[in-house]
């Protein structure tokens, strides 16, 4: 594996309880069994790649962890404790936040209005209590600066900013509401190459304040790139864990895609995949 | 890229000029639209039309419109139809003419009463409409004829066959409560202006305006709320992040559900509201009260700004939209005109907000 100077990595800190610890965690669709036992966890200011191609369950699987889902089957551990989320809203005010593929921004909106959906600061009391814009403002501007994005204004629309620039604000609105795990649905599927690096750097800049990163992804080098360890998913099921240095590019990507059939596809393909 | 990086302007922004920054306010077009449709009717209508009792001639139409228009604006920009407003306004105004003529029930009792029962078939509609996941505007539609249907019915059993209930003004005429729902506010203020010569009088001294109609000041005070609320209160931005994107808003912990009922049940309200206005006012109600309503409603907050796909809108911009609307259709008749024009005029209104929107949404988006 190459030398990797860009980012900085937190010591894989093996002695720290894990954050969210899953334990085989099942779960059917009627007669679909989409996740067959998968066991999972998350240690404070680590970075956790949940690797896997389409299908695999990657998502359904980070679903049950942010409460969307209820597993069949399983225990859920969160800071020791058996714990269950009845909703998204349980596992976000536990600390567990989500940033999924779409988002959840809205274009027509501004990106305060966005920073601050469905958690508005106020002031004022009972009738007269209302949103304190002019604080949301300057939060949201002091916040996306910290992330390195210079918006033109707080009344900016989502819809101007770029892809990598809204994986930001997504991401640094968890950050700002005390996320402990910030699960990112692959973040840097859609985006460009410089893109794609300074949501790298977002994320190991999330994980030096000590916030458990899960980096979903199918994207073996971007995993490579911040990874603390590597769990890969295949059909339902885990098939194992690996920490940083353990494990070769070429191995990740095997073990993703199943094994042999990929082994002879890439040499037909000169390894370029 | 440090934890304190400084505040650099990107060199690839331009700096916005004022003009470009007033294109994004959603309520622009309806502002502009008020003031070429006065410049209209200034050239063209007969001078009394924008005297004191010519402006309250055309914002009476445009305030009962305008309260349905503001529940319908909050509605849309929350993502949802409700074809049945016009409807609801009929079957309301039955409910309410049974309460005091029928049961002869005091104002203070029968108007919540009316409010309560507005609410529960708005929150009947909306359930419908978030449960089965179906687009409101089917969902609606079935209510514009369940409701005008049921209206029909109800009248002819409170009455014993006729469309239409009479004698309210008889037995709410001494109520405490009646002023605040009919007639005109302010009836000193304009009488004393008169004696002292500010405003027109008759010949008998009784100004020709005796006061504000009491429509006029529920649509300005409602006009005034809903900005509040969309602008100022969390619940604004749950509205928008509602229309704006549903699942997106539900993931961040907007109650989409819950917001959305409650503007079905705000905008049956709105119904309510106008129905005991006018109810109380006529004297009497009938089966055709708020015919086709819910199409000026939504056309004037659409020329108010509100995007069709919900997310964008304003209710100052329903509330000039409601404007237009009043001195369109009272306007015509200051003029040489046929009054049938208005029909023209308020379609092809609808049709330049609706491409103005879209312009201005791409703009606002930053789509290219």
């Amino acid at each position: 594996m190459s030398d990797d100077t860009k980012f900085h990595h937190g010591d894989t800190a093996n002695d720290l309880a894990p954050i969210v610890q899953m334990k085989d965690i099942e779960k059917h669709f009627g007669n679909i069994i989409a996740l067959a036992g998968v066991s999972f966890d998350v240690k404070p200011g680590e970075c956790h790649c949940l690797l896997g191609d389409n299908g695999a369950g990657k998502s359904t699987f980070i679903k049950t962890m942010s409460g969307v889902h209820k597993p069949t089957k399983g225990e859920i551990y969160f800071e020791g404790k058996p714990l269950h989320f009845d909703t998204p809203r349980d596992a976000m005010e536990a600390g567990i936040a989500t940033v999924f593929q779409d988002l959840a921004m809205i274009p027509l909106m501004s990106v305060t209005r966005n920073f601050f959906m469905g958690r508005e600061p106020t002031k004022g009391k009972s009738l007269f209590k209302r949103f304190d814009v002019e604080q949301a403002n300057d939060v949201c501007m002091e916040e996306m600066r910290k992330m390195g994005i210079n918006l033109r204004g707080p009344d900016q629309a989502v819809g101007t900013l770029s892809g990598g620039e809204r994986q930001t604000v997504a991401i640094a609105r968890a950050v700002y509401f005390g996320a402990k795990i910030l699960i990112l649905d692959e973040p840097t599927s859609a985006l460009g190459v410089r893109q794609t690096s300074n949501v790298l750097a977002t994320i190991d800049r999330v994980r030096n304040q000590g916030i458990g990163v899960v980096f979903i992804s199918h994207n073996v080098r971007h995993a490579l790139a911040v990874g603390d360890r590597f769990t890969v998913l295949n059909r339902g099921k885990t098939l194992g864990t690996a920490t940083r240095g353990e494990i070769t590019p070429e191995e990740l990507q095997d073990l993703m895609a199943g094994g042999q059939e990929m082994a002879q596809l890439e040499g037909s393909l000169g390894g370029t995949v | 890229m440090s934890e304190s990086a400084p505040v650099t302007a990107d060199e690839r922004v331009k700096s916005e000029p004022f003009l470009t920054k007033l294109m994004k306010r959603p309520e622009l077009g309806a502002m502009a639209g008020v003031v070429l449709v006065f410049i209209f009717f200034a050239i063209t209508a007969d001078s009394s039309m924008f005297t004191l009792a010519g402006v309250m001639n055309f914002m009476t139409p445009a305030a009962q419109l305008g309260i349905l228009a503001i529940g319908a604006a909050l509605l849309m920009i929350g993502g949802e139809f409700d074809l049945s407003i016009g409807s609801m306004v009929a079957f309301s105004g039955l409910f309410f003419g049974v309460c005091v003529v029928t049961w002869q029930l005091p104002l203070i009792v029968a108007i919540p009463m009316t409010f309560v029962f507005a609410a529960m078939v708005g929150g009947i509609n909306g359930n419908i409409v978030i449960r089965s996941g179906l687009p409101s505007f089917i969902v609606t539609l079935a209510f514009l004829f369940i409701l005008r249907g049921l209206s029909l019915v109800g009248l002819k059993m409170a009455t014993g066959g006729s469309t239409q209930l009479r004698g309210v003004r008889d037995v709410v005429e001494n109520d405490w409560l009646a002023p605040f729902f009919s007639g005109e506010a302010f009836g000193g203020l304009f009488a004393w202006m008169a004696e002292v010569g500010i405003i027109d009088t008759f010949k008998n001294g009784a100004p020709k305006v005796p006061g504000i109609p009491v429509e006029i000041l529920w649509f300005i005070v409602m006009a005034l709320a809903a900005t509040y609320v969309l602008l100022r209160t969390p619940a604004g931005n749950w509205i928008f992040a509602s229309g704006g994107d549903k699942t997106a808003a539900s993931n961040s912990g907007v109650p989409v559900n819950r917001v959305k009922v409650s503007l079905f049940m705000l905008t049956a309200c709105c119904a309510a509201l106008v129905a005991i206005i006018t109810v109380m006012d006529a004297g009497s109600t009938d089966a055709r009260r708020g015919f086709q309503k819910e199409f000026e409603a939504i056309i004037a907050a659409v020329i108010g700004g509100c995007l069709l796909t919900g997310g964008y809108g304003s209710a100052i911009g329903a509330f000039f939209g409601s404007i237009i609307f009043g001195m369109v259709v009272i306007g015509l008749t200051y003029t040489d005109f046929d009054q049938d024009w208005f029909q023209v005029f308020l379609g092809g209104m609808l049709l330049i907000a609706v491409l103005f929107n879209n312009a201005i949404r791409k703009r606002v988006t930053g789509e290219r």
